[in-house]
């Protein structure tokens, strides 16, 4: 190892949020090794305070786009407690579909266009578009079916609209559900995709690859 | 023709608006297509650091050091789009200029509220000029692709200045007015294609006001329903508190 390193990324990249990192190596002994959050605060437990408790949905759900979803359901659930209510059996289903289908959504987006850029040594999914085109379309499809199916259950994925205190103010009619199911069904994920992870330069990275298509 | 320089830049905001890009599905090939992205530390770990033909911001001033790399992304680029309503009015960030400063800080981070300073929220345009505003919190897909294109021709966008009632009354929704329930949409500018009305909740003025709101007729639409105009005033603060700042 070398005597001194010193590094400091400003802004990692490909995550959600500020980060910085610093390591300082000096004469072989590892001095600092530190993961700084330099995000913006923006104090939304302090904003909230005054307002009605059936904006804090609304409101929290700005916290984060990617789980845009999850935030507005905590609110929700917090919200329905300290009012008392119980939402309906189909509501709690329905509020559980939409935290599946995010999920669905978030990990697509970290597995195709977050990490695959470092298991296949490139920056980005930008080079993949002309190395892995069947690839990246079919992640963008994914992804988007995702998405389609968050418009009909809420209006739509980021920041989701139907989903309120209560219940939801718009619910998907018995053809919209086929719709979604469809829409599910076209999804296959355990195919081709898992293949194209799997045979990376990296020793390091194969334990990764193999354990996503061992899934 | 050469494609133009891009780079997508966040400040403090949820990153929504920049995921709604990734949310195209497979016409954000198109998009690609059409321009070159630089830098876009969300999605992309490449590096480019100098001019730029187009500078996408997205998110709100609300520290110093915001407001110095704003104006360092300002001095290289040619074009700078404000990206969502974070960054084209302040958006919900906005609503941390109600209270104060070192108070807020404290109630949140308790004895260590010393590492987080802030500065009043600020609006994109408040620090630096602003060529093109995509508003929307999040940002209306058809209407970004809309924005760009007009970007690429050299022309300019002009973003409605007609209230979301227009577009809510085309797509035949049942007034939230008559159904007591109070909107924002007669005083929010048009664009969105009344995306919340159509899903059953109400406008929130995410895409900030309209530059000659119909005031008498609100009036009488309030007096009707016995509605106080301080319950209007405080539901645009939660979007649109920057415009205090002029």
């Amino acid at each position: 190892m070398k005597k001194n390193v010193n590094i400091n990324v400003e802004y990692l990249t490909r995550v959600e949020g500020h980060g910085n990192i610093v390591i300082n190596v000096k004469e072989g002994k590892l001095d600092t090794c530190r993961l700084d959050i330099v995000e913006a605060p923006r104090f939304f437990e302090g904003m909230l305070r005054g307002r009605s408790i059936f904006e804090a949905q609304h409101i929290t759900s700005r916290i984060c786009g990617i789980c845009a979803c999850g935030h507005s359901l905590a609110s929700i659930q917090a919200a329905e407690d300290a009012l008392g209510i119980t939402p309906t059996a189909q509501t709690v289903k329905l509020r559980k579909l939409l935290l599946h289908l995010e999920m669905l959504d978030s990990h697509l987006l970290h597995i195709y266009l977050l990490v695959a850029p470092d298991l296949l040594g490139v920056k980005s999914f930008v080079p993949l578009i002309n190395s892995h085109n069947e690839v990246v379309r079919r992640a963008l499809r994914m992804k988007k079916t995702c998405n389609d199916f968050c418009d009909i259950l809420v209006g739509r994925h980021v920041h989701p609209i139907s989903a309120i205190v209560g219940g939801f103010t718009k619910l998907p009619r018995a053809k919209d559900l086929d719709a979604m199911l469809d829409m599910l069904k076209g999804i296959d994920m355990i195919g081709n995709d898992l293949i194209f992870l799997g045979p990376v330069a990296s020793p390091t990275y194969r334990v990764s690859a193999m354990t996503v298509s061992g899934a | 023709m050469k494609k133009p320089r891009v780079g997508i830049f966040d400040f403090a905001c949820c990153e929504g608006c920049q995921l709604q890009i990734a949310n195209m599905g497979e016409d954000v090939l198109a998009v690609l297509g059409s321009i070159d992205v630089m830098e876009w530390r969300e999605v992309m770990s490449e590096k480019w650091g100098k001019n730029l033909d187009i500078a996408i911001i997205e998110g709100s001033i609300t520290n110093h050091h915001a407001v110095e790399r704003i104006r360092q992304i300002r001095k290289k680029s040619k074009i700078l789009i404000a990206y969502g309503s974070c960054a084209t009015i302040g958006g919900v960030n906005g609503m941390k200029n109600n209270f104060d400063l070192d108070d807020i800080r404290k109630y949140v981070y308790s004895e260590n509220y010393r590492f987080f300073p802030t500065e009043p929220t600020r609006a994109v345009h408040q620090v630096v000029k602003v060529d093109y505003f995509v508003h929307g919190c999040p940002v209306y897909i058809p209407e970004f692709v809309a924005v760009l294109k007009a970007v690429l021709q050299g022309i300019p966008y002009y973003v409605p200045d007609y209230p979301v009632c227009v577009e809510c009354k085309l797509n035949e929704n049942v007034c939230m007015y008559d159904r007591k329930v109070t909107c924002l949409g007669p005083v929010t500018k048009a664009g969105c294609n009344s995306w919340c009305i159509n899903n059953g909740n109400i406008c929130y003025g995410c895409r900030g006001m309209v530059s000659n709101p119909n005031e008498k007729g609100a009036q009488d639409v309030l007096a009707k329903y016995k509605i106080s105009i301080d319950l209007i005033l405080n539901k645009m603060n939660m979007y649109n508190k920057c415009r205090e700042l002029g």
